[in-house]
């Protein structure tokens, strides 16, 4: 299903992530993941939490570049072949992946990816009868 | 469109010219003789009265700036006995003496006559009513408009700066058609409007007058959008004779100078040489009718760039670009004269992003490096990499092939750039040389 995921603009500088995090620690925000994509220059990090509007007006409140983006979490067995599998439908359908990570619980692993045509993508997971993850299930992981 | 002068306005060029140079010859004679601060000036360069024959010779002469005026305050450079004078303005002195200026009868009736050219250039005639809002007193915008609304036969309404609410109340009452105040006025003004909910068919402003300090291309889209009226930019400066100097016409391509009184040059603000037509440098003023206080060869430490071709509204007095900026903050990087303002036209182009920057000059290994820190508007941060890259790679693209400079752009966070009460400090320059 379509999770709204929290997208920070970091400056490479040391402590900024450090901000971040003591700032959403502030109202006890928990952090179901977290990605972070960085250049030499600067980065963008990328989380899942458990309040992302209320994330959102604290990191902006603390003045950084903040946006959330729609993105899509599968819940899989956590063996490579369902992994492979789920990025093999995508590209079957010419659907470019931006991004995508993963993380464990137990047996089975969580799948976020953001894909060209959200819409589309969710559409021929569904049909292949893949378990996409409701966002209301992911934030209480 | 209705010209004022049409004989001086659209005079020929070559014609002009000849003009111009009687008038030159008879303000360096009156100079020489009448202030001992020209006289000696002109002696330590070997010059006397029959050395400057045409405008050709001027940059013979040497430079006043500001500094002159303040070491000879407060009517040391007055070439006229005080009994001719008829009026004193002051600008006000924020590093030290005011600037004082003052004028013989023959200047008032000159500054109105350069006035109403420039009213009569933004369309207003003697139906219209002139709101003035500049400020009435030693600073020279007020009155300068004045004189210049009656010339032309206008109605003019001395409202002067300040009290809002009397301000709506009269543009509303009155019906004024033509609106003169500073560009943040007029911004300050339409917010006031659309707070009073006061509509916009309450009003009859047609055309506004705007000058007095720096503005950019977007500051005149929002007034001309929130107002609903044509901006127009005039320009002037106390020391010349106040606002007057130059103003745009309808077409707004560029400021129509007043080149029969004030004749301008364009100089390298470092080498101090004339530059050619299209070139950018600072702007310097020689008033060639002005009696009170003639000034020869004036740096305004204002830069711009003078075109020479006849305007589509039938002038062909020469035209001045919108002020880019002061000669003072003039950075040479690698030889190549950079003025901050030309980055930031730069960046007001694109609209992916805010004009916040801060520019960072250095010196490693005997060059020159320049960097730009530009931050990241949140409207167009998504959360791709690669579409940061590539705004990060247009920039620089952008500012090298405008600027003929190599630059190092980096994205950085907001407010990371220090802001002061709506000013930011631009640049920084860490080269010890
Ligand atoms: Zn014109």
């Amino acid at each position: 299903m379509i999770v709204h995921q929290l997208s920070v603009f970091l400056e490479n500088k040391s402590g900024r992530l450090t901000e971040v995090l003591e700032a959403l620690g502030s109202e006890r925000i928990k952090i179901t993941a977290l990605s972070v994509a960085d250049t030499s220059e600067f980065g963008i990090l990328r989380m899942i939490v458990s309040d992302p509007a209320k994330a959102k007006e604290l990191l902006k409140e603390r003045s950084f570049t903040v946006n959330l983006t729609e993105v899509i979490s599968i819940m899989a067995p956590n063996e490579a072949k369902y992994y492979a599998k789920v990025l093999r439908i995508l590209s079957d359908l010419d659907l470019s992946i931006e991004y995508t990570y993963a993380f464990s619980v137990g047996e089975k692993s969580v799948i976020i990816l953001r894909c060209s045509n959200t819409e589309e993508a969710l559409k021929a997971l569904k049909d292949h009868e893949l378990d996409l993850l409701k966002a209301s299930d992911l934030y209480k992981l | 469109m209705e010209i004022w002068n049409r004989h001086i306005e659209c005079m020929d060029r070559q014609e002009l010219r000849r003009i111009q140079g009687e008038r030159l010859r008879e303000t360096v004679e009156r100079v020489y003789f009448n202030v001992p601060y020209y006289r000696n000036k002109m002696q330590e360069s070997g010059l006397g009265p029959e050395s400057i024959h045409t405008t050709d010779d001027l940059h013979r002469l040497p430079f006043t700036t500001k500094q002159d005026l303040r070491d000879n305050y407060p009517f040391g450079l007055f070439a006229v006995p005080m009994s001719e004078i008829v009026r004193v303005h002051a600008s006000s002195g924020t590093t030290g003496k005011p600037t004082v200026v003052g004028y013989t009868r023959n200047d008032i009736a000159t500054w109105s006559e350069v006035m109403a050219r420039t009213l009569t250039c933004a369309g207003a005639n003697r139906h219209d009513f002139i709101h003035v809002a500049y400020g009435y007193g030693l600073f020279t915008g007020g009155l300068g408009l004045h004189y210049g609304g009656e010339k032309i036969g206008a109605s003019v309404i001395p409202v002067s700066g300040g009290n809002t609410i009397r301000q709506l109340q009269l543009l509303v009452d009155f019906g004024s058609t033509v609106l003169a105040c500073t560009p943040s006025y007029a911004l300050f003004l339409a917010e006031a409007i659309e707070d009073a909910r006061i509509k916009r068919d309450d009003l009859k402003l047609r055309v506004g007058v705007f000058g007095a300090e720096p503005w950019t291309e977007n500051m005149r889209r929002e007034i001309e959008e929130k107002l609903r009226i044509k901006a127009i930019d005039i320009y002037g400066l106390s020391e010349v004779i106040g606002p007057g100097v130059a103003s745009e016409c309808l077409v707004q391509d560029g400021l129509h100078i007043s080149e029969d009184q004030f004749y301008p040059e364009i100089i390298d603000p470092v080498t101090l040489e004339v530059l050619p037509e299209g070139k950018t440098g600072e702007l310097v003023f020689t008033t060639i009718t002005k009696e009170g206080l003639p000034l020869i060869r004036y740096r305004t430490r204002d830069l711009t760039t003078l075109r020479y071709e006849k305007c589509r509204c039938g002038r062909t007095l020469v035209r001045m670009e919108k002020c880019l900026g002061r000669s003072d903050d003039m950075l040479i990087i690698r030889g190549v004269n950079l003025f901050p303002s030309q980055v930031e036209s730069v960046l007001l182009e694109m609209s992916e992003i805010k004009p916040h920057y801060l520019l960072i000059v250095d010196r490693v290994n005997n060059l020159d490096t320049l960097e730009l820190q530009v931050e990241v508007d949140e409207e167009f941060f998504q959360d791709k990499i690669s579409q940061l890259q590539t705004l990060r790679q247009k920039i620089q693209t952008n500012l090298e092939s405008s600027l003929g400079l190599g630059i190092r752009v980096n994205l950085v966070e907001p407010k990371t750039l220090e802001r002061s009460e709506g000013k930011s400090k631009r640049v920084i320059d860490k080269r010890k040389l």
